[in-house]
C-alpha cells in the first residue's frame, strides 16, 4: 500500500540515476502538466474566487472577481467555533488513533515476526475496512449506537447516559467515527517503522539494566519517530477536512459540524462560493504549515 | 519469567483491536441479509432476495455501474501518467527535483474539501457543465501521486544490470523497455492500478464537489442516508468487500507459493 511507502526512504542502492535528456522530460511533462492543470491552477482559483464580492447588479449567488480581504475576517469571526472544533477533533482523534494503534503496530511489526504469513494476515485485517465503502461502515456504527440499540439502552439503565440522553449525534460519537476511519492511515506508517526496528538495541538496553518502560521511552520511541510522524500527518489531515462523520445524517448533528461541513454547505447549497472558498483557503494553510513542518525535519525525497 | 503476564497481554491486545476494526464490517454483511422494507434498521428476518435482486432498487445499480466506469478509465490514466513519472524520478538525476516532489506530494496532503472545492470553481471559472466527465478529471488528479509512490518502490528495487544485459544484446531502447523492464515492473503497476481503482471506487467528498446530477456508488449512499439506506446498499458493499478480499489474499498466496518454490530450488 502506498501509505507504508511513507516511513520507508526507497533510495536506490546500486543504480547511480543518469542526467537530464528528452527522455526524461516526455516521462514527466504529460502527469506534472496535469497536476499543474487541475491541482495547482484549482487552488489558485480558489484564492481568487474566495476574495470575491457579490455582484451588486446580479441576482442570487453570482459574484464578481474583487480583491475582498475582508471575506477572511467574515468567515474567522463567523465560523471560529467550526474551525476550532475540527482541529480539536482532528486532533482528538489523531492521539486516539496513535494510542490504539501503537501496540497494534508493535505486535504486528515486532513480535509477530517469527510469523511471516500471520504478519500478513494481520495487515490485511488492518486494511480490511478500507474494503468496505467509507459511508456505509459510517453507517453502521451509527446503527450499532443508535437510540433504539441495546448499547445505547443498556447506558441508560446502568445510569452512565441520562434516560434521554443519546450517543448519535455527540462529539463523542464523532471523535469516535473519525478515529475508527483513520486508524488504518496510523498503523501502516507505525508498522513500516517498527518493522525495521533492530530488536538487539532493546536487548542492549536492557542488558544495560534499563527498565522496560525507559527502553520503550529511550529506544523503541525515537527509533519509531519516522512512523510516529508519518501516521500522524495521514490521518491529522483527513480528519481536519472530513465532513461526512460530522454531518447531520451521519454520526453528528449540527452542534458537531466542522469546517468540512460548513465548507459543504456553503459551496453546494447555499452558493456562497466567497466564504466556502476562504475557509478551505485558510484549512489548506493550516495543513501547509504543518506539512512544512514536517518537510524542514525530513526533506522532500522522504515525502515519497 | 518477569513479565509472564505480559506475554499475553500483547496478544490479546491485538485480537481487541481486529475485533473492532471488523464490527462494522460484520453489520454490513449481516444487514444485508435483512428482510427490510424501505430502510434497513431494524431486524425483520434472513431473506436471500436482496442479493439475487440487487439491481431491483432503484437507482443501486445505475450508481454502481457509473462508479465502475469511472473507477476503470481514471486508473488506466493514472496509472500511466503515474509510471512514466516514478520512472524518471528513480532512473534519471534532473533539476528541480525536489519541487517536483513537493508538487506530487502536496495532492496527498491536500484535505479532500479542498481539493474538490478548488476543481469545482476552475470547473465553475471555465463554464464546464458537471457530470461524469468531471468526475473522472478530479479522480485521475488524486490518483495519480498514490500511482507515483507505489511505482516508485518497484522501479527502486530493479536490478539495472537486467536492462544492461539486454543492451550488451544488442536490444534497442524500446525493446529493453517492453521485454525487460515492463514486465519487472508489472507487480508494482498492478498494485498502483489496484489501489487506484479503490481510491477513485470509494471517494464521496472530491466526487460530491463535481458530480453535477450524476450518480455513483457513495454519492448514491450519502443521498439515501437521509431517508435510510436500504439492504441492497449493503449488498453492494459487501460484494466489493468480498472481491477485494479475494484479490488481495489470492496475490499473497500466490507471492506466498513463489517463494517456497524457488526455496526448494536452491
Amino acid at each position: 500500500m502506498a501509505f507504508t511507502a511513507f516511513g520507508s526512504n526507497n533510495r536506490s542502492p546500486s543504480n547511480k540515476p543518469r542526467r537530464t535528456g528528452k527522455v526524461v522530460i516526455a516521462l514527466l511533462a504529460p502527469g506534472l502538466a496535469y497536476l499543474a492543470m487541475f491541482f495547482l491552477t484549482p487552488l489558485f482559483a480558489l484564492i481568487m474566487v474566495s476574495l470575491e464580492t457579490p455582484d451588486p447588479a446580479g441576482g442570487f449567488a453570482e459574484y464578481v472577481p474583487a480583491f475582498e480581504f475582508g471575506n477572511y475576517a467574515n468567515v474567522v469571526s463567523e465560523y471560529l467555533p467550526h474551525i476550532l472544533r475540527s482541529f480539536g477533533y482532528a486532533l482528538a482523534a489523531t492521539v486516539l488513533a496513535l494510542l490504539i494503534s501503537y501496540p497494534l503496530a508493535y505486535f504486528i511489526g515486532v513480535k509477530a515476526r517469527p510469523w511471516p504469513m500471520l504478519q500478513k494476515l494481520m495487515l490485511t485485517l488492518v486494511i480490511a475496512p478500507f474494503f468496505i465503502s467509507f459511508l456505509l461502515r459510517t453507517l453502521a456504527w451509527k446503527q450499532i449506537f443508535s437510540n433504539e440499540s441495546w448499547i445505547v439502552s443498556s447506558l441508560q439503565d446502568l445510569g452512565i447516559l441520562d434516560q434521554t440522553q443519546y450517543v448519535v449525534g455527540t462529539p463523542f460519537m464523532v471523535i469516535f467515527g473519525l478515529t475508527y476511519n483513520f486508524i488504518p492511515f496510523m498503523t501502516l506508517p507505525l508498522y513500516t517503522s517498527l518493522e525495521r526496528l533492530d530488536t538487539r538495541y532493546l536487548e542492549a538496553g536492557s542488558d544495560l539494566y534499563a527498565t522496560p518502560a525507559k527502553v520503550f521511552r529511550k529506544v523503541t520511541l525515537p527509533l519509531s519517530m519516522p512512523g510516529i510522524i508519518s501516521g500522524t500527518l495521514l490521518t491529522f489531515i483527513p480528519i481536519a477536512g472530513d465532513y461526512v462523520n460530522a454531518s447531520g445524517d451521519f454520526l453528528g448533528s449540527s452542534s458537531t459540524a466542522m469546517i468540512g461541513n460548513v465548507i459543504e454547505s456553503n459551496y453546494l447549497q447555499i452558493n456562497d462560493y466567497p466564504s466556502a472558498s476562504a475557509l478551505s483557503v485558510i484549512l489548506m494553510g493550516v495543513i501547509l504549515v504543518l506539512v512544512s513542518v514536517y518537510v524542514r525535519k525530513s526533506g522532500t525525497e522522504d515525502l515519497l | 519469567m518477569r513479565f509472564s503476564l505480559g506475554k499475553f497481554t500483547l496478544p490479546v491486545y491485538a485480537v481487541l483491536a481486529f475485533i473492532y476494526l471488523l464490527i462494522p464490517i460484520v453489520y454490513t454483511f449481516v444487514f444485508s441479509f435483512n428482510n427490510s422494507l424501505k430502510t434497513n434498521l431494524i431486524w425483520r428476518g434472513f431473506t436471500l432476495d436482496k442479493w439475487t435482486n440487487v439491481c431491483q432498487r432503484e437507482g443501486v445499480c445505475e450508481a454502481l455501474s457509473n462508479s465502475v466506469m469511472i473507477g476503470l478509465i481514471s486508473t488506466v490514466v493514472a496509472t500511466a501518467l503515474g509510471t512514466m513519472i516514478a520512472i524518471a524520478l528513480v532512473r534519471y538525476r534532473f533539476k528541480f527535483r525536489s519541487s517536483i516532489n513537493l508538487l506530487l506530494f502536496l495532492p496527498m496532503a491536500t484535505p479532500e474539501v479542498v481539493l474538490g472545492a478548488g476543481l469545482a470553481s476552475q470547473f465553475f471559472n471555465l463554464g464546464v457543465q458537471k457530470g461524469i466527465w468531471t468526475i473522472i478529471i478530479a479522480h485521475i488528479m488524486f490518483c495519480l501521486s498514490f500511482v507515483v509512490v507505489t511505482v516508485k518502490a518497484r522501479v527502486a528495487s530493479l536490478d539495472p544490470a537486467l536492462e544492461e544485459a539486454g543492451r550488451d544484446l544488442y536490444a534497442n531502447p524500446r525493446q529493453v523497455f517492453w521485454r525487460i523492464t515492463f514486465p519487472l515492473l508489472l507487480p508494482g503497476i498492478a498494485s498502483a492500478a489496484l489501489l487506484s481503482f479503490a481510491l477513485s471506487f470509494d471517494d464521496f467528498i472530491i466526487t460530491n464537489f463535481n458530480a453535477g446530477s450524476d450518480m455513483t456508488f457513495p454519492r448514491y449512499v450519502y443521498t439515501a442516508a437521509a431517508r435510510g439506506v436500504p439492504a441492497e446498499a449493503n449488498v453492494v458493499g459487501c460484494a466489493v468487500f468480498l472481491l477485494a478480499i479475494l484479490i488481495v489474499l489470492s496475490t499473497q498466496i500466490r507471492g506466498e507459493v513463489k517463494r517456497r518454490r524457488l526455496a526448494k530450488k536452491h
